[in-house]
């Protein structure tokens, strides 16, 4: 089949456009560790409140600077409610669900994960600028889905 | 030898006279289904935008998590399964003699089945027994009636698939050696990837059903959305590709030229087959349960679908600058000039490409990792969609309408629908681009799809939402008069408009163009590759979603 210059130039930067994307996310990925939420460990969603450390949700000072979030969510509500940290925190979110699916994503970071029953949620975000934090639940769980949210304070 | 001359006869017969009425009714049919969905949806969609912007409030009895669910199932399900089948039966049709009495009723049993489904997975949305919006994620549970409805939804589908599966076998049967004409090819690509696309929901709703009716206890919930969106990602390329087909063949014809290369238009057409169901992940690149390689494979695939799009762009702009140089076209941009803008027939699929560019643009950066990560469920995605479903997609299917209509109904387009379809494009392409566009922008920002008016008990971030929700009800009403103008059209060009022949436009290849090989024509391979894809993608995952299952979820009602 005859193909013209110009063709055979487009497909050659089509096809290198789309190995770029891949090269980079790849990079970032796995050498740079910013891999997406991928947690594997399970839980039984019947028994979130018995299984630790579920059975304790809450803000815990790990290291300096460092925090462990223990999250639980269900209609329509984060379980802790209230957070807060000093500026520059990182924090590392420990979640699962009791009940449906849900989402959180906490609006001008880049932290959004989905939260489902019978599977554990990993993700870490670091807090830089203090400020009031709007995290909110982003996937349709049911009629009051809309005041699914909680504020993230820090300081 | 009988039989072929009679073929040939009847062949000759169908492209001299028209379609039969029998097939033309067949079509019809469909496609007023399909018109009827998208004024009913359309009018949802503008509730939808009016409250979520602040200024109108849903009534309880009709909330807006159920007027969004009728909203998905109308437009994404409806208006372009409907559009679809319509115009490839027509296609079928015209391309292959006309319609074999058994096809014809199969499509007609299709018909009846996907109707008879569609009213029963609607009765309980109306009820508010089903608001689980259309990709009705366990364990959120509907009413089963909701599941048994989306069965006989995709047994109708099925039924049309083999329709077009017989048709085309028998084609090949008279015509031994000979390549299917080009818009039956793409007619066996759409169907093959809706008979294979649609088996994994088929599985889904037959594990929700046991499920919702209370024989099992709990469900897989990973499972069960990983099947879903092993479907939803292919159904969003089986628009595509339909778009795409009258890209190729008659958009080059409309503007007097004659369309690109027949070997790479069926090359186009076997990529976007073959890699298209093995990319369902991307919708799925934050879940947990999903390994970080898995996710990877899965991106790569989904970009992989943008090799051919790109194919695509060069084709179409190719055909358009020879065609327009041909007429006297000259400069870099100025031959732009020689193509026919005043033609709705034209002005509408051209738009609609022009709106792929920045939609397929956002598609491959919002599948990467860590770009997903912040586009996620935000109103960005929804951006997305409306525009390259509601802009590329159903645009074309808005220029298709202007002469397929004309040519089931043997009436003609006149010079005042005409113009009515040119206003109609641009105040839907203006509607769109205040729609989408502010749906993308505060879906940047934060602003989280699928969720009603809210201002997150007067939180600061979400208030500052507000200006763009307002472009988006802007957008919205825009829209709603551009759907009043088509529907119209559609009803004008069906049932009133003069009587008369409209041609099918379909375009010749060039005189020197070079044969195309007869490996195109072994669909047997091509699905057996397909299938390999396939189970490279999903068989290692599921296997490990099944093996490493945590203990099952039960139903939930939280409406």
């Amino acid at each position: 089949m005859k193909m013209h210059l110009d063709e055979k130039i487009w497909l050659i930067i089509s096809f290198g456009m789309i190995m770029g994307f891949m090269f980079f996310t790849g990079y970032q990925t796995f050498v740079l560790g910013m891999g997406p939420p991928s947690e594997m460990e399970t839980i039984d969603p019947q028994r979130v409140d018995e299984t630790a450390p579920f059975d304790e949700p809450g803000v815990y000072q790990i290291g300096e600077n460092e925090y462990e979030v223990v999250m639980t969510l269900e209609i329509f509500s984060f379980n802790p409610g209230e957070i807060e940290i000093p500026a520059g925190s990182t924090v590392h979110f420990t979640m699962t669900s009791k009940d449906v699916t849900h989402g959180v994503q906490v609006a001008g970071t880049n932290m959004n994960a989905m939260v489902m029953p019978g599977h554990v949620q990993r993700i870490t975000q670091t807090f830089r600028e203090p400020g009031e934090y709007l995290m909110l639940c982003n996937e349709y769980c049911g009629t009051g889905h809309q005041f699914m949210a909680t504020t993230i304070t820090v300081k | 030898m009988e039989t072929a001359r009679n073929i040939s006869f009847t062949e000759k017969a169908n492209k001299v006279l028209g379609i039969s009425p029998k097939d033309a009714i067949i079509s019809k049919s469909y496609l007023l289904v399909a018109f009827a969905a998208l004024l009913i949806g359309g009018v949802l969609g503008l509730l939808q935008g009016l409250n979520r912007a602040g200024l109108f409030n849903l009534p309880t009895w009709f909330n807006y998590y159920q007027v969004l669910t009728a909203h998905g199932l109308l437009l994404v399900l409806v208006l372009t399964a409907f559009f679809t089948i319509g115009y490839f039966y027509a296609v079928l049709s015209h391309n292959l003699g006309g319609l074999l009495p058994k096809v014809r009723k199969m499509a007609w049993i299709g018909f009846g089945m996907k109707i008879f489904g569609f009213v029963l997975a609607v009765i309980p949305i109306l009820l508010n027994q089903a608001t689980v919006m259309y990709t009705f994620y366990p364990p959120m549970a509907a009413s089963p009636i909701f599941y048994i409805g989306l069965v006989f939804i995709v047994l109708g589908v099925w039924m049309c698939a083999f329709g077009c599966f017989t048709q085309v076998a028998n084609w090949r049967k008279n015509n031994k050696g000979q390549h299917v004409p080009i818009l039956s090819y793409f007619a066996t690509g759409v169907f093959v990837l809706l008979f294979f696309g649609s088996i994994p929901v088929a599985i889904e709703v037959f594990m929700i059903i046991p499920w919702a009716l209370g024989w099992v206890e709990t469900i897989n919930v990973l499972v069960a959305r990983t099947l879903f969106w092993a479907f939803g990602h292919t159904l969003v390329n089986i628009w595509y590709l339909t778009a795409v087909s009258a890209w190729y063949v008659v958009v080059p014809k409309l503007i007097g030229g004659r369309r690109f290369s027949d070997m790479l238009t069926r090359v186009v057409i076997i990529m976007l087959v073959v890699l298209n169901i093995p990319g369902g992940f991307h919708h799925q690149i934050i879940d947990p349960g999903i390994a970080e390689s898995v996710k990877f494979l899965h991106v790569f695939m989904s970009l992989a679908i943008g090799f051919p799009s790109l194919m695509t762009a060069y084709a179409m702009f190719s055909v358009f600058e020879k065609t327009a140089r041909k007429k006297g076209g000259k400069g870099v941009f100025s031959w732009f000039n020689k193509l026919p803008w005043g033609d709705v027939r034209f002005l509408a699929p051209m738009i609609a490409m022009i709106a792929f560019i920045p939609g397929g643009a956002g598609g491959i950066v919002q599948s990467t990792n860590q770009l997903n990560q912040v586009v996620h469920n935000t109103m960005w995605v929804v951006g997305h969609f409306h525009l390259t479903v509601g802009t590329t997609v159903v645009l074309t299917f808005f220029g298709i309408s202007y002469w397929l209509v004309p040519f089931l109904s043997k009436r003609v387009l006149t010079p005042a629908i005409n113009k009515l379809g040119v206003i109609q494009t641009i105040i839907w392409t203006t509607g769109m681009i205040f729609m989408a566009g502010a749906m993308h922008w505060v879906g940047l920002l934060g602003s989280p799809r699928r969720t009603s008016y809210t201002t997150y008990f007067d939180n600061a971030t979400a208030l500052s939402w507000d200006p763009y929700l307002f472009f988006l009800a802007i957008g919205g009403t825009l829209l709603m008069v551009g759907i009043i103008l088509q529907v119209y059209a559609v009803v004008y060009l069906m049932f009133f408009a003069p009587k008369g022949e409209t041609e099918f436009p379909i375009a010749e290849v060039e005189n020197h163009a070079t044969k195309t090989p007869y490996w195109t024509e072994k669909w047997g391979r091509i699905i057996v590759i397909m299938l390999l894809l396939i189970a490279m993608a999903y068989v290692i995952p599921l296997v490990e979603m099944i093996i490493n299952a945590p203990p099952g979820s039960p139903p939930f009602q939280t409406w």
